[in-house]
C-alpha cells in the first residue's frame, strides 16, 4: 500500500527505471541527458540505458571531454552545452502565418500550441535558476509568449543535485547551486547505490507515491550533505560580487573591453549556450507560390551585426561594443529589469567559447569590488 | 481586446503621398471594423507594419489620436522593408500591430510652453506633437519649433513650417549644416538656433528627437539655459522586432526602448546616450 504522505525516500538504483515508467505512465515524454558525438545532450530517453553511466566530463575554457570511469552513477558530471532552454524557448518557432488572396487581401492566423507533456530528468540547480528568469521574461510579461507558456505548463522537472561540478562552474558564487532548493517537482541526491528522492510539488509527491521507496538512513543523508559541501568546495571560480551593475556601468571605458575584444570572435556561442539569454529575431518566409508566408522567430545573439541594425546604421559595429553590451546587460541591466543578475554560474560560456574567454576573469578585471 | 501583441491585423493603404525623393507617407485603415473601433494610440507611440513575405518595421504614428480611423505613417525608403512599402499604392494590404511603447506626455503638459527640437530626417515622432498642439492651440503656451537638417534640400514639408510660423505665439527656426538657395534658415548645427529661440526656461518643456549626439548636445545647451533636465523629453530609436520587450534588440541600459520608451525623460536615458554602442 503506497503511503501518500511520503515526501522523501530512498530509491534503489535498480528501481530507477520505475521513475521513468511512472512518468511515462502519466503521459510524460521523458527527456534526459545522453552522450552523443562526444558531448552530453538532452534528448528523449528510451530507458535508463540511454542515460550516461560511469561518465565523467572534463571541462575547461574552450574544452569539453567525455571520459569514462568504472562507476555506476548516471549524474556524475556537471552539465552539457544545453539543458532546459531549447525545450521551452525553442531555437526556431512559427509565430503566425498569413494567406494572401488573389485580390491581395491578407488573412493572418496562428495555431494554438498543443505541446506534449514533458518530464526532464537531471535538471541542475543552475538551470532551475535560469528557468525562473526565463519564466519571468516570457510568461510573467505584458504579452506572455504563447508557445513558451504552453510548454512550461506541461513540464515536469526532476532535479539532480550536483555532486561533481566542472572546472568552469561557479554557481556557489552566484547563489544558484550546487543543490536545487526550489522550482522542481522532484529532486534527487545521487548516491552509489541509489537516490534520495524528495518532492517539491504536489505532482512530485504524487509521483513518489508510485515508487518503491525505503526510509532514508542517517548515513545516506550525511553522504548527500557531504556531496553538496564537496561540490561547493570544488569550485574555484567566482564572480567578484552578486550585484556588479554600478561597477560595470562606471567602467564603460575600461581598457579591458578592448583586450577581450582582441580575443573574442563575436561568434555567439556564449549566448547560444547561456541558459538565460533570450534574444530572438523575427524572419518572414514566403511560400514559393507567393500566396502565403510564415513568420518565424529564431535565436539571435547580441554578438551579430544585425542585432543592433537600424535604418542603414549599426549601433554596435565592433566586438568591443558587443561584448560590453552582453556583459553590462547580463550582470548589470538585469538587476533593474529582473531583480537579479542574469548569470547563474553554470560556466557554459567559458566551456563553449572557442577561444576560452572566462567571464569571471573578464569581470574581475573590469569590475573588481574594492575591498 | 488589444492588437498590441505579436499578432498582426490587416490594414489597407487608403492614401499615399511622396514627400521627398526618399520619404513617403502611407495613410492606413484597419480593415476589421471591430479591431478598428477599438484601436487607440498616443502621439509618440509606434506601430509594427508588416510587408507580405518580407518582414516588419517599427514606424511612428504621426496622425491625430482623436482620428484613429486614419493611421498616418511617414517612412523613409532606406531598407528592405521600407523600400517595399515605398512601392505600395492605394488599395494595397499590409499587416499592422500596435500601438507600442510610451508616447509623449501631452495631456500632462497642458498649460506649459513647448519647445520642439528635431534633427536630421527623424522628425516624424515630433510632427505628431506639433499637429496635436496646433489642433488644440489654446491648451498650450508658447510653441517654439527648432529643426536642423544636414543639407537644406533634406527639409521636407517646407510649406508646413511656413504655415506653423504664422500661428500665434509660435516661433519656427531652421538650421542646415550645409545651406542652399533659397534657404530661409540659419547655416550651422542646430545648437546655433538656441541663441535665437525666445523661451522662458522656467515654464518650458522640450521634446526632442533625431540623432542621439544632437539630442545630447542640444540638451546640454538647454540645461545651460536654465531648463530642468527633467523637463526634457526625447524619443529614441533602436532595432525593434517583437515590440513587446522580449526579442532583446532594443535593449538600452536597463530598459527596452520598445516598452519603456521610445519616449523617455532625458535623465532616464542621459548618460548612456552619450556613449557609443548602447
Amino acid at each position: 500500500m503506497p503511503d501518500h504522505s511520503v515526501a522523501t525516500g530512498f530509491l534503489a538504483g535498480h528501481d530507477f527505471a520505475r521513475l521513468l515508467s511512472a512518468l511515462a505512465g502519466q503521459g510524460y515524454r521523458c527527456i534526459g541527458p545522453t552522450v552523443r558525438d562526444g558531448a552530453l545532450v538532452y534528448d528523449t530517453l528510451g530507458g535508463v540505458e540511454d542515460l550516461p553511466t560511469g561518465v565523467q566530463i572534463s571541462q575547461g575554457p574552450g574544452s569539453f571531454r567525455v571520459e569514462f570511469n568504472q562507476g555506476t552513477r548516471h549524474f556524475d558530471w556537471a552539465n552539457g552545452p544545453q539543458a532546459l532552454k531549447p525545450l521551452l524557448f525553442t531555437s526556431r518557432e512559427i509565430l503566425w502565418q498569413v494567406q494572401r488572396s488573389a485580390d491581395g487581401e491578407l488573412q493572418f492566423s496562428q495555431q494554438d500550441p498543443e505541446p506534449v507533456p514533458t518530464a526532464v530528468i537531471g535538471v541542475r540547480a543552475c538551470d532551475l535558476a535560469a528557468l525562473r528568469l526565463q519564466d519571468r521574461h516570457f510568461v510573467e510579461a505584458d504579452v506572455p509568449d504563447v508557445g513558451y507558456t504552453a510548454r512550461r505548463r506541461r513540464l515536469f522537472l526532476v532535479a539532480v543535485n550536483c555532486s561533481r561540478p566542472a572546472d568552469t562552474c561557479f554557481c556557489a558564487s552566484t547563489g544558484d547551486g550546487p543543490a536545487a532548493t526550489r522550482g522542481y517537482d522532484l529532486v534527487l541526491d545521487e548516491l552509489d547505490d541509489g537516490f534520495i528522492a524528495s518532492a517539491g510539488s504536489k505532482r512530485g509527491n504524487e509521483l513518489l507515491a508510485l515508487l518503491p521507496l525505503q526510509p532514508v538512513s542517517a548515513e545516506q543523508r550525511q553522504a548527500a550533505a557531504e556531496a553538496t559541501e564537496g561540490a561547493v568546495a570544488m569550485q574555484h571560480r567566482q564572480l567578484p560580487g552578486r550585484n556588479l551593475r554600478d561597477q560595470l556601468f562606471a567602467n564603460l571605458d575600461h581598457p579591458q573591453w578592448e583586450v577581450v575584444a582582441t580575443r573574442c570572435l563575436s561568434c555567439g556561442n556564449c549566448t547560444s549556450v547561456c541558459p538565460t539569454c533570450f534574444c530572438y529575431r523575427e524572419v518572414d518566409q514566403p511560400a514559393l507560390d507567393r500566396e502565403s508566408a510564415r513568420h518565424y522567430r529564431e535565436w539571435d545573439s547580441c554578438f551579430t551585426q544585425g542585432h543592433s541594425y537600424i535604418h542603414g546604421f549599426v549601433v554596435r559595429p565592433d566586438t568591443r561594443l558587443r561584448y560590453r553590451q552582453w556583459l553590462t546587460h547580463k550582470l548589470g541591466g538585469w538587476h533593474d529589469q529582473y531583480g537579479r543578475s542574469g548569470c547563474v554560474g553554470c560556466g557554459r560560456c567559458i566551456t563553449w567559447c572557442p577561444v576560452g574567454i572566462d567571464i569571471t576573469e573578464e569581470v574581475s578585471a573590469i569590475a573588481a569590488v574594492p575591498t | 481586446m488589444t492588437i498590441a501583441s505579436h499578432f498582426p491585423y490587416e490594414a489597407e493603404v487608403i492614401e499615399r503621398c511622396q514627400e521627398s525623393p526618399t520619404i513617403f507617407t502611407l495613410v492606413l485603415r484597419l480593415t476589421d471594423p471591430v479591431i478598428a473601433s477599438e484601436y487607440r494610440f498616443t502621439p509618440g507611440q509606434f506601430n509594427m507594419l508588416y510587408l507580405f513575405g518580407v518582414g516588419e518595421i517599427p514606424i511612428s504614428i504621426v496622425s491625430d489620436p482623436e482620428r484613429p480611423g486614419k493611421l498616418i505613417h511617414t517612412i523613409r525608403d532606406v531598407g528592405r522593408v521600407s523600400h517595399g512599402f515605398s512601392q505600395l499604392g492605394v488599395g494595397d494590404r499590409i499587416g499592422l500591430r500596435g500601438p507600442f511603447g510610451r508616447g509623449w506626455p501631452l495631456v500632462q503638459l497642458e498649460g506649459q510652453d513647448i519647445m520642439i527640437v528635431t534633427g536630421g530626417l527623424g522628425c516624424a515622432p515630433v510632427v505628431s506633437v506639433i499637429n496635436y498642439i496646433l489642433r488644440r492651440r489654446e491648451r498650450y503656451g508658447r510653441l517654439v519649433i527648432l529643426q536642423g537638417v544636414k543639407h537644406s534640400s533634406d527639409l521636407i514639408w517646407r510649406e508646413r513650417y511656413a504655415e506653423w510660423e504664422k500661428q500665434d505665439n509660435t516661433q519656427v527656426l531652421l538650421a542646415a549644416d550645409v545651406g542652399g538657395t533659397p534657404w530661409p534658415g540659419f547655416v550651422g548645427p542646430i545648437t546655433v538656433l538656441f541663441e535665437h529661440a525666445r523661451f522662458n526656461p522656467q515654464q518650458t518643456v522640450a521634446m526632442m528627437c533625431g540623432p542621439e549626439r544632437m539630442i545630447h548636445a542640444a540638451a546640454d545647451v538647454l540645461v545651460e539655459r536654465g531648463l530642468q533636465a527633467w523637463d526634457i523629453w526625447i524619443s529614441m530609436e533602436r532595432n525593434m522586432q517583437c515590440a513587446v520587450g522580449q526579442c532583446g534588440h532594443c535593449q538600452f541600459g536597463s530598459s527596452f526602448v520598445c516598452r519603456n520608451g521610445p519616449v523617455y525623460r532625458y535623465p532616464d536615458a542621459g548618460e548612456l546616450l552619450a556613449k557609443r554602442g548602447f
